[in-house]
């Protein structure tokens, strides 16, 4: 059989993922997620006395605790085999990519395990966010600054 | 001068003894109670994984040896390969052994690999037995070849679920009812597949091209054999590789098997199947033996596959080369 006879059979066997369904749990995990992160926003302004502004650093500073400490109890992927990018695109993904490499690690010691690898998985986000921080940044001070509009 | 695939043993070979050793889920699968011992969970009360695997096939092969009653001290030639970087879970076994090693790889083909290469030394006469061991182990596996263990990645379902377990066999000239008539050893081929959450479909054309040059070089049918067993095409290469023998007139579907299909119940959260070094040698010397010894089979064929990829070479967007062994026991009865 060829390369490409053996492609079609392939494609004939195989179940293509189902994405809608995908999409629906990702749309619902992915959506409670932020709901709770929103309650939690509440929470902060009316019970502690935050301005809606400084509730977001402990809101998120939550998410990832409960995040990290759930990928310790070995539950955050399970979860996330089911709502897929319903986990891994909120904070609490980058906290289980951080924790789940540091945990994997551990073996190899604190410095060149836990400290070295810890990014392995979450050192990509971080790189493209302040590459596209840098982007936008130029962009707006040309745009704003620079061109007289008026 | 023609090229040899298939080395068909001049004298009688004969497997003497085998042992077993498997994970939780393993054991909780539909054949759990072939297994020598099993674990309780995949840590072993050990510092790392890496070390509850080399365990696990420290295990296998003290089994194996009892059962002979055979001591470290008679054994010749130690064939080892696992899936780690460098085969560190074999070499790190035998640093404890004092016997002459030979590690070898072929990702989850092993396991035959191991038998041929045993069997053939035997053969030769170079030594009067051998004893091989594989291991692979869920946890070590998925950092070697994929995320973190805790990482929440969502698999397809054509993904397959590694193994765990080791399974070791010591094999002689001394006759034994199970004898090992002959190995066809594989080529190396590769059909574009680059997934490496489809190994299935990546690794059936290997395993086809196996089967298709043994019963070329034995002259025989698929119906000489009472199964054919391939290691670990799970649900997605399975019907592939019936087809793809379909298109050349060989017929297996009747006789043929998965061991990755074999070791899981359809329950067990496993994807597609089960994968690994150690997934054909469990359900092989574990299961299948114990058939063949009960009368169920007479004549096996196990084809044990392997993906001969690393993440590296995915990232540089590879394609996956595989790889089929096959070896054929025949139960023997004698005077």
């Amino acid at each position: 059989m060829k390369k490409e006879d053996y492609e079609q059979l392939v494609n004939k066997t195989v179940q293509p993922p189902a994405y809608f369904m995908n999409m629906a749990k990702a749309f619902l995990v992915g959506g409670l997620i932020c709901v709770f992160g929103e309650g939690l926003m509440n929470m902060y302004t009316s019970w502690l006395g935050f301005s809606r502004e400084e509730a977001g650093d402990p809101m998120v500073a939550t998410l990832i605790f409960i995040s990290a400490l759930l990928t310790g109890f070995g539950l955050y992927d399970r979860l996330a085999q089911f709502a897929g990018a319903g986990t891994s695109v909120p904070v609490t993904g980058f906290s289980n990519s951080l924790t789940s490499a540091a945990m994997e690690h551990k073996s190899e010691g604190f410095v060149l395990g836990v400290a070295t690898n810890m990014f392995k998985l979450a050192g990509s986000v971080i790189v493209f966010g302040v590459v596209a921080a840098y982007i936008l940044g130029v962009l707006r001070y040309v745009l704003v600054e620079m061109i007289p509009w008026g | 001068m023609n090229r040899v695939n298939t080395w068909t043993f001049q004298n009688d070979i004969y497997v003497q003894a085998t042992g077993t050793v498997v994970g939780p889920l393993e054991s909780q699968g539909p054949i759990g109670d072939a297994f020598d011992e099993s674990l309780d969970d995949l840590h072993d009360n050990k510092k790392s994984w890496e070390e509850a695997e080399r365990t696990m096939m420290e295990k296998a092969i003290a089994h194996c040896l009892r059962k002979d009653e055979t001591s470290m001290k008679e054994v010749n030639v130690f064939l080892t390969g696992d899936l780690i970087n460098q085969n560190v879970i074999g070499s790190y076994t035998a640093r404890d052994l004092n016997v002459p090693t030979l590690g070898i790889f072929g990702a989850c083909s092993t396991s035959v690999e191991g038998i041929s290469i045993g069997a053939a030394l035997v053969d030769g006469g170079f030594v009067s037995n051998a004893l091989t061991a594989v291991s692979s182990h869920n946890a070590t596996a998925e950092r070697q070849y994929r995320y973190p263990t805790e990482y929440g990645s969502q698999k397809p379902s054509s993904a397959t679920f590694t193994v765990t377990g080791s399974g070791a066999l010591f094999l002689s000239r001394q006759k034994s009812d199970l004898r090992i008539e002959s190995s066809t050893i594989g080529r190396v081929v590769d059909f574009d597949r680059s997934d490496p959450w489809d190994l299935g479909s990546a690794m059936a054309p290997a395993a086809a091209d196996t089967i298709k040059t043994h019963l070329e070089d034995k002259g025989r049918s698929p119906e000489y054999y009472d199964l054919i067993v391939t290691g670990d095409l799970s649900s997605v290469g399975t019907p592939l590789v019936r087809e793809l023998l379909k298109e050349d007139g060989i017929d297996i579907t009747e006789n043929h098997r998965d061991c990755g299909l074999w070791i899981y119940s359809k329950d067990q959260p496993v994807f597609s199947g089960g994968s690994g070094c150690a997934c054909s040698a469990v359900v092989t010397y574990g299961h299948i033996f114990e058939q063949m010894m009960s009368g169920v089979y007479e004549r096996v064929l196990l084809v044990a596959t392997g993906a001969l990829m690393n993440p590296l070479m995915i990232q540089q967007k590879e394609s996956i080369p595989s790889v089929a062994h096959a070896v054929a026991f025949e139960r023997v009865k004698h005077e």
